[in-house]
């Protein structure tokens, strides 16, 4: 199974790097660009062929290390 | 006194760290290797700066998961005093010891020069001696956050360590160097037995680094 793991800044916590992509994005000329949220993208094979197991155990590693809750949020996707 | 220092892979002021022990305590640290499992008997852990793992996925994220830290963990929650400076900060956050985290400058640029903080909290064992002090700082991510609420917490519970300021004493925006929320500089968990902090006190710890101000950490921790 392969599963997509989405980490992004929470909506309260300032991203100074999405900022500045938006700025660039506008003097680009896309100037309907309202925001710009910059964050990680993980892809992970494991083995198995239960989903909601995988997601599970997904879930796990987000709260455990991929994503730091403090100032993050997680989504996880698996496709078979 | 019986210290140790935690070594990483990519720990780079580990060998500083030990020198100021060594100069300040007067005794040699006991360099402690990641991969070790155990620490017995300390009187003070120093998880030191650098770029441990390559500050791979986020900065002492990787280091935190590290066989040695178990023992860290262990011995903090004992109540010896585990000190972490800059990387080592961002590694105690990341395995919990200490709350809320480090996000990147809010200038988005790797910040190293002097830094003038001054003690929060001056009470503790890490900042019984402390005044305002100047102190180089050399981080990428080093933008303290926390929510209302933690931060009121910490507060209350006197955890807030070092905060920026400038030469008289003032915590303003113009003295707070990467956006941390409040000016923080270094915070203490609940039981003040645990310090973290960015600036870099082994780094002005003797005439020849132009400044002694670092000094009264290690100090502190003897008194």
């Amino acid at each position: 199974m392969l599963a997509k793991i989405h980490i992004t800044l929470k909506k309260d916590v300032l991203d100074p790097q999405g900022s500045v992509i938006a700025n660039s994005l506008k003097s680009l000329g896309f100037d309907n660009v309202r925001d710009v949220r910059q964050g990680k993208f993980i892809e992970l094979e494991i083995d198995g062929k239960d989903r909601d197991t995988a997601t599970k155990q997904c879930n796990e590693m987000c709260e455990k290390l991929l994503a730091n809750l403090v100032i993050e949020d997680y989504s996880v996707e698996i496709e078979s | 006194m019986k210290t140790h220092v935690v070594v990483f892979p990519g720990s780079n002021c580990d060998r500083d760290v030990a020198v100021a022990i060594e100069k300040i305590i007067g005794s040699l640290p006991k360099m402690v290797w990641h991969k070790d499992t155990s620490i017995d008997q300390s009187d003070l852990i120093v998880v030191p700066g650098g770029f441990s793992y390559g500050d791979y996925l986020r900065c002492g994220a990787m280091a935190s998961t590290s066989p040695i830290m178990k023992s860290v963990i262990e011995n903090a929650n004992k109540g010896v005093p585990v000190l972490g400076i800059c990387n080592g900060f961002q590694i105690l956050i990341e395995s919990g010891l200490l709350q809320g985290a480090l996000m990147r400058n809010s200038s988005l640029s790797f910040i190293c020069r002097d830094v003038i903080i001054k003690p929060t909290n001056s009470k503790s064992i890490f900042t019984n001696k402390s005044k305002i002090s100047k102190m180089p700082i050399a981080h990428n991510e080093g933008n303290f956050f926390a929510s209302d609420d933690q931060i009121k917490k910490m507060e209350d519970n006197e955890q807030i360590a070092f905060q920026y300021c400038n030469e008289n004493g003032d915590i303003n925006d113009e003295s707070n160097p990467n956006g941390s929320i409040k000016n923080i500089a270094g915070i203490l968990n609940q039981n003040k037995n645990v310090l973290g902090m960015m600036p870099h006190p082994e780094r002005a710890a003797e005439n020849i680094h132009g400044c002694e101000d670092g000094k009264t950490i290690f100090e502190s921790i003897l008194n």
